[in-house]
């Protein structure tokens, strides 16, 4: 009987939480309408739409990553989906923040939303095409309580490429040196800045997958960066 | 952690600043000598990333029997048909090309004070820091009826090769609705997964082409690595296959008999087909030969994988007793860089950096369902240390099943083009 009556009550305190978290994190969706503009030459979303460039975005939330039929995705994204990357509040923050934050290889050629408020507005108004509102379950956070801006100066440190040549031998077990592909993808020759976004998302744990993030969550801005010297100006034999 | 660091790099300098008085030596040889022992999964990393670092400074030797190193790891695979045996072996040529001396001889014996090894073959090879990567051989008398002379009735195929084919060729053999007979090695041993990712294979191969068959584990273990994950696939793939007898039911109580082919277990004679016996294991012999063993492992600082009974001489992977690392190909290969880090700087005084560790073990249950455990691990003055870790959940979907498996297998490509070149 007190069992009953306490899953009750918790029940119901999770359901006041949720709408209460609804009300305040949502964002306007009026607003995010003006900020689809930029997504629009790329995507359509609402009745009859169709993939373009990109694939259209209706029952996004709560839909796999890379999942929309006769949609030709990139290998980098079609990876992170293979390893559970579903679309939620959360993870789209972290996608349209920076694309390449969540699949280095992305076809998404878009530098990314920066505005926290921005993303919720634009999110609140994708939202709608979800149609079914219980596709979106409740327990989903509607925003994420993440602060998703790395600090401007992280991008920016110089590393020690000797450093990160000792630290490499940590990567070389999996990531072959020679750069080669399979199961495991290549890391060298990329774009110091690429590198660097990629780590700091597994670190931050934006990217899901557990080898990662526990790798790189014991190794400091330093290291990362010492590591993107290495790998990045690595000669292939 | 900070005072250990200091400590560290502290020595280190100091093992420098005596090197930079020119050494002379005997033969007016110039460069410092390493010698490496055993060309697996520590060795070969060791000796390769020795000889590569320097740049030609420090004159690598590698000792190892055999020309082709078969990997354990993957042998399971092998024994379930994912993989042919020559997959899974690999030769010296590439680390000869880097510049590493490659002796294909046993080594036999050790003199601490003349600082050399004695190989079968007669040789006899000079070092000024000697690694030792021997790998494991069994306790006697581990499993009452086997020995040695057992092991063509009763493989263990611990270590791969023709173990492994013998293991294969018996299993194919095997009577419609026979026996197949695992005896568990007790902690700590070699591949914690590895004995119950043979169990899968094992049930992979049967459920194709003898599916009436029966597989029995005797474990002294009352539990085991990633057990829920494998009790839950044993449940899914191969129901009704697997009979697992852990410690609470006797499975400790356990002797053989390689001639009749029969196990007693907790006293019940049971008649079998094939018995794949793995004994508990010890450091490789030579480890004890050049006395820095302390009962059945080599006790080493975890700064730089040096043993405590020699400054000079380090041990690598399964024969040590470094604290918290599993016994793996991915550990072994961790530790040969730290200590061919250290090795460097002791000998040519270039930077030292602290010791990182890690490790994580795959294993395949049946095609394309992989699972993973893992950790991060640190050098504390007492031991290595575990920092952080993760595991497979029970549940995942097949995707994410799948996606492990194909790590794995880009894991194997990337660990063996780390220690052969
Ligand atoms: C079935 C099975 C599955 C496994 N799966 C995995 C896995 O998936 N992942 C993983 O990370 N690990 C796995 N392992 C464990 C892995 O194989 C070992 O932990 C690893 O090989 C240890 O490396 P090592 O250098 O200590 O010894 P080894 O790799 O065994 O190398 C030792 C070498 O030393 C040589 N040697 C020995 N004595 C002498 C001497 N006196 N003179 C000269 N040479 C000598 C031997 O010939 C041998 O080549 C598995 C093991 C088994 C048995
Ligand atoms: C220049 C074209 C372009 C622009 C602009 C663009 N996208 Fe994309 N988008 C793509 C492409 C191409 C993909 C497929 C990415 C891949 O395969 O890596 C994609 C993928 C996505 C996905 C993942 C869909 C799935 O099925 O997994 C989402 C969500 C998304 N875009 C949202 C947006 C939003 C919101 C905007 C506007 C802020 C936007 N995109 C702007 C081209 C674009
Ligand atoms: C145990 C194996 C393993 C080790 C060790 C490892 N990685 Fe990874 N790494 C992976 C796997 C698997 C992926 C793909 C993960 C995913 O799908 O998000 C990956 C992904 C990456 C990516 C993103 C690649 C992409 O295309 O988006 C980078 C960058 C990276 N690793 C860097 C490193 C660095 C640097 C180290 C060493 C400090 C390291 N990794 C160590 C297995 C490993």
């Amino acid at each position: 009987m007190a069992m009953t009556f306490a899953r009750l009550s918790m029940t119901a305190a999770a359901l006041l939480l949720g709408t209460m978290a609804a009300a305040e994190d949502l964002g306007d969706p009026k607003r995010g309408s003006r900020l689809y503009q930029e997504c629009r030459s790329c995507h359509d979303v609402g009745r009859n739409a169709k993939n373009k460039v990109g694939p259209h975005l209706n029952e996004l939330f709560g839909r796999p990553a890379a999942s929309v039929k006769g949609f030709k995705y990139s290998r980098s994204l079609k990876r992170q989906a293979a390893g559970g990357l579903e679309w939620h509040v959360d993870t789209l923050h972290t996608f349209l923040e920076n694309p390449r934050q969540m699949a280095s290889g992305t076809r998404m050629s878009y530098r990314g939303m920066k505005a926290q408020q921005d993303r919720a507005d634009l999110l609140a108004y994708l939202r709608q095409f979800s149609d079914n509102p219980a596709n979106i379950p409740e327990a989903d956070p509607t925003a994420s309580a993440v602060d998703h801006d790395l600090a401007p100066e992280i991008p920016a440190l110089k590393g020690d490429p000797d450093y990160g040549e000792y630290l490499s031998g940590e990567c070389t077990t999996c990531h072959q040196a020679a750069g080669s592909d399979e199961g495991i993808p290549s890391i060298v020759l990329w774009p110091e800045d690429d590198f660097v976004i990629a780590m700091h998302a597994y670190k931050s744990k934006k990217r899901a997958h557990p080898v990662m993030q526990m790798v790189a969550g014991r190794l400091g801005d330093e290291e990362i960066a010492a590591l993107a010297a290495y790998f990045g100006a690595l000669e292939l034999e | 952690m900070k005072l250990n660091r200091r400590l560290f790099l502290g020595t280190s300098a100091a093992v420098a600043a005596t090197l930079s008085a020119p050494m002379v030596r005997a033969d007016g040889h110039g460069k410092p000598r390493v010698v490496v022992i055993g060309g697996g999964a520590g060795g070969a990393t060791a000796a390769r990333y020795i000889a590569k670092d320097s740049k030609g400074a420090v004159d690598v030797t590698l000792v190892e029997p055999t020309r082709t190193y078969y990997t354990c790891f993957f042998s399971n695979l092998y024994l379930g048909g994912f993989k042919s045996i020559d997959d899974i072996g690999h030769t010296y040529g590439n680390l000869a090309a880097a510049g590493v001396n490659v002796v294909h001889d046993w080594a036999v014996g050790v003199d601490r004070d003349a600082k050399t090894v004695s190989l079968a073959g007669g040789a006899t090879l000079s070092y000024d820091k000697l690694v030792l990567s021997p790998g494991i051989d069994f306790v006697d008398g581990a499993v009452p009826g086997w020995d040695l002379s057992a092991q063509n009735a009763m493989p263990h195929a611990y270590k791969a090769g023709s173990q492994t084919e013998l293991l294969k060729a018996q299993l194919a053999a095997m009577p419609e609705g026979g026996t197949f007979a695992m005896i568990a090695p007790p902690n700590p041993y070699r591949c914690p997964p590895g004995p119950y990712e043979r169990v899968s294979m094992v049930a992979h191969f049967l459920k194709a082409n003898n599916p009436t068959a029966k597989i029995i584990v005797a474990d002294p273990k009352p539990k085991f690595s990633k057990m829920a994950l494998f009790q839950e696939g044993w449940a899914n793939h191969y129901e009704g296959m697997i009979d697992w007898i852990g410690e609470e039911f006797g499975g400790g109580e356990v002797s053989v008999d390689p001639a009749a082919m029969t196990v007693t277990i907790d006293g019940e004679e049971t008649k079998v087909d094939v018995c794949n016996v793995i004994p508990a294991m010890k450091a490789g012999r030579i480890a004890d030969i050049a006395g820095v063993t302390d009962g059945n492992w080599a006790p080493v600082n975890a700064a730089d994988m040096s043993t405590k009974a020699d400054a000079d001489i380090y041990v690598l992977g399964d024969a040590s007793q470094q604290g918290d690392m599993p016994k793996s190909g991915f550990s072994a290969n961790s530790q040969a860089k730290v200590c061919a880090n250290a090795v460097r700087g002791a000998l040519t005084g270039s930077k030292v950096f602290p010791a990182r560790f890690s490790n994580t073990c795959w294993s395949l249950i049946d095609t394309n369902d992989g699972v993973k455990v893992g950790a991060t691990y640190e050098a504390t003055p007492e031991k290595i240390a575990k920092v952080d870790g993760f595991i497979s959940k029970t549940g995942e979907s097949s995707d994410v099943r799948k996606a492990t498996y194909e790590e794995s297998e880009g894991w194997y490509a990337g660990i063996t083009a780390d220690m052969f070149g």
